[in-house]
């Protein structure tokens, strides 16, 4: 079904479009980890449409991070089969993204598919200090030690469960 | 030189710096010693060029003649650059790309911690989001550092031999530039000698846990040209662009 600007009488003023809007990017699987959405993972900051133009504004996760295209053209993608003609996406950078505006749902499926969910606490900057404990998402157990500080993906690291033995990616805190 | 050239030289040297590192830690894709390794300098690598990306779609902006990012990258010779000079030193062996990349992750770690408060918003946004990828890039080289220099006499000896070939460009890196002088005085970016002295005494408290000697400053790499490593670096990353410009994929 295309919706545009042009259903007055479905949609008669424009917080009902953005509403639209918010309820199909949460369809937007992450590319890199599809169990959760783009809105999930906290990229998008704002959806304003003003009658011509939709603006979405995202935060990038990881600066070089390649999903980030991949992100953007879904979400245009999604947008011209809503019906939207101009879509322009934003990129900012402040504030930064964090793993702390992944929702606790976010957490709990990332969990459930096998990746632990960040651990909460910043990252130390001392480089000597301890890397986090991780309970393993299949065991829960905290025995668990650090492989790899860098992972298949810029935002996870290689961890293994010493009870379990199975290894598994930790979303990094970030 | 007013606000604006200043900045526009700042967001390039640093975009350059990045530009020219991350180019040199792709080259090592498929290279690393082992798989975890391999994984993270590319890692590093993704990360330096997406900074270089940010700040030179910014510098584009500010100098406001229309050049893009990759118009910068790609467009430009090698006179130029003016990213550091230790950014664009060889990959020689895992001693130097770790020796290297650890003296670049202390200055930027401590770098972004103060240019995260700039009152240039665009700078202090883009800094806060670096900061969190060199935490975690100053932890694994540090953690390098200390396993090379306590490891075996071979791999602590050419640890030490990196650290003292790459030292003399340091100077490079630690010397005020006029903008950036200008910048500072103005609160837009930190005091670049505060930061040298800061530097210093990081780089030493970890090589000294590592068993390792602060190499001595008495060469200095004076020229003020870029060494002869950057040409066939650009020769490499430019090469599509020149060839067929405008490609697009």
């Amino acid at each position: 079904m295309v919706m545009t600007e042009k259903d007055p009488v479905m949609y008669p003023d424009y917080v009902g479009i953005e509403e639209l809007v918010w309820e199909r990017l949460a369809l937007i699987p992450d590319p890199e980890v599809p169990v959760i959405s783009i809105l999930d993972l906290g990229v998008v900051r704002s959806v304003r449409y003003n009658g011509t133009t939709l603006e979405i504004v995202i935060t990038p996760t990881y600066t070089g991070c390649p999903a980030m295209s991949l992100f953007m053209a879904e979400i245009r993608a999604a947008m011209h089969d809503q019906g939207f003609d101009q879509v322009e996406i934003k990129t900012v950078y402040s504030p930064p993204w964090t793993t702390d505006w992944l929702s606790a749902e976010a957490k709990e499926k990332l969990r459930k598919y096998g990746i632990a969910p960040p651990v909460p606490g910043a990252i130390s900057d001392d480089p000597f200090a301890p890397p986090p404990v991780v309970p393993c998402p299949r065991c829960d157990s905290k025995n668990t030690t650090l492989v790899s500080q860098f992972g298949a993906t810029a935002c996870k690291s290689l961890y293994t469960c010493k009870d379990c033995k199975e290894p598994f990616e930790y979303f990094k805190h970030f | 030189m007013n606000t604006q050239e200043a900045l526009f030289q700042y967001c390039l040297r640093l975009g350059d710096t990045n530009l020219i590192l991350g180019h040199r830690l792709s080259e090592m894709c498929s290279r690393g010693p082992m798989l975890e390794e391999d994984i993270a300098l590319t890692n590093f690598a993704l990360d330096h060029i997406g900074q270089a990306e940010a700040l030179l779609k910014y510098a584009g902006e500010i100098e406001g003649k229309g050049r893009s990012e990759d118009d910068l990258s790609y467009l430009r010779s090698v006179d130029a650059f003016s990213n550091w000079k230790l950014a664009e030193q060889p990959n020689t062996d895992f001693a130097y790309v770790i020796a290297r990349q650890f003296m670049v992750d202390v200055y930027q770690c401590l770098l972004y911690q103060q240019l995260q408060k700039s009152s240039n918003e665009i700078l202090a946004g883009m800094a806060a989001r670096f900061l969190k990828e060199s935490i975690y890039h100053q932890r694994h080289t540090s953690a390098w550092v200390q396993r090379l220099g306590l490891g075996t006499a071979e791999s602590h000896r050419r640890i030490q031999q990196a650290f003292n070939d790459l030292w003399k460009y340091t100077p490079e890196m630690l010397t005020a530039k006029p903008f950036e002088v200008l910048l500072s005085t103005q609160g837009i970016v930190p005091d670049p000698e505060a930061l040298a002295l800061d530097w210093n005494v990081q780089i030493i408290r970890v090589i000294t846990k590592a068993g390792l000697k602060r190499p001595s400053d008495d060469m200095v790499e004076t020229h003020t040209a870029h060494s002869e490593h950057l040409a066939p670096l650009l020769a490499d990353m430019q090469y599509l662009q020149r060839t067929y410009p405008g490609a697009q994929w």
